[in-house]
């Protein structure tokens, strides 16, 4: 699935890097303690999460991820924002929770882990 | 890049904002001299968990990082409060993080055997009141 198709599916606003729209995803992740993100996630593409602060940044850096979709309207700091544009990283706001947003993805064929 | 490189970070302990850049700044390093996606990864997580850990558990430290076309060598050093039992330490779901560092998205005692897991060897030596030091090492070849 596109960046592009997430941002659509989730009514999303994109805060940074929106020249990488197109890059294709594999899978997601839904999480707030990036101990678990850097522990169990393996390849996933996608971090959608309802915590803000700039370790969220740095740990889906760490991890070669592409995207975060930040729920509930949450929307990072200045200084998130600047990290993530180092990296090119996408970022997303919708206004969904963590389980609504999760579950949009899921119907339309983002899945957890692949192969 | 026919010799090592050293890097060295002081990761400071009073500011959480900050914890985590001596990883980004070498995993940028990393990619600019050409190492392998895959190793940059193993190095990045297991840097990334000990830098976390001693600005959560110890106050901050330093980190030294040698990369050499074999390998690259990261060694954590601390001056906190020490270890008291090292193989509980390593234990998955062990952590004395208190309830604040939950909520910023740490403290779920998956570090020290996250950090095992990705590197090829990892050595502590620890001692209650004087510090920790941690040196791992991944192998590129
Ligand atoms: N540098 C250190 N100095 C002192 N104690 C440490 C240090 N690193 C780890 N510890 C101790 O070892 C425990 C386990 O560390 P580990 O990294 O596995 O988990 P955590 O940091 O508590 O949580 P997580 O890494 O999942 O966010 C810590 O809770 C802490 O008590
Ligand atoms: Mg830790």
């Amino acid at each position: 699935m596109k960046i592009s198709r997430v941002k659509e599916l989730l009514e999303a606003e994109v805060l940074c890097c929106e020249e990488d729209l197109e890059t294709e995803l594999c899978s997601a992740c839904g999480c707030d303690m990036m101990s678990d993100v850097l522990a169990y996630v393996k390849n996933q593409a996608v971090l959608l999460t309802g915590l803000v602060n700039p370790q969220v940044i740095k740990t889906a850096e760490m991890m070669d991820m592409r995207c975060i979709v930040f729920v509930r309207s949450k929307h990072p700091t200045e200084d998130m924002l600047r990290l993530a544009e180092e990296t090119g990283l996408v970022l997303l706001a919708t206004k969904f929770t963590l389980f609504e947003a999760c579950g949009r993805l899921y119907v339309n064929g983002l899945r957890g882990e692949v192969g | 890049m026919a010799e090592a490189i050293t890097f060295h970070y002081d990761v400071d302990g009073e500011n959480f904002t900050s914890a985590g850049n001596a990883s980004v700044q070498v995993k940028r390093k990393l990619r600019q001299l050409g190492f392998p996606p895959e190793i940059i990864k193993r190095v990045s997580i297991a840097m990334y968990e000990g830098e976390i850990n001693m600005v959560i558990h110890a106050n901050g430290g330093m980190a030294d990082v040698t990369v050499s076309p074999e390998e690259v060598k990261i060694v954590l050093t601390d001056h906190g409060p020490g270890i008291a039992d090292v193989s509980l330490a390593m234990r998955e779901g062990y952590s004395t993080a208190p309830d604040n560092i939950r909520s910023l998205g740490f403290g779920a005692g998956m570090g020290l055997p996250n950090m095992k897991r990705y590197t090829d060897t990892m050595e502590i030596d620890t001692e209650v009141g004087r510090g920790t030091t941690i040196t791992m090492t991944v192998k590129v070849a």
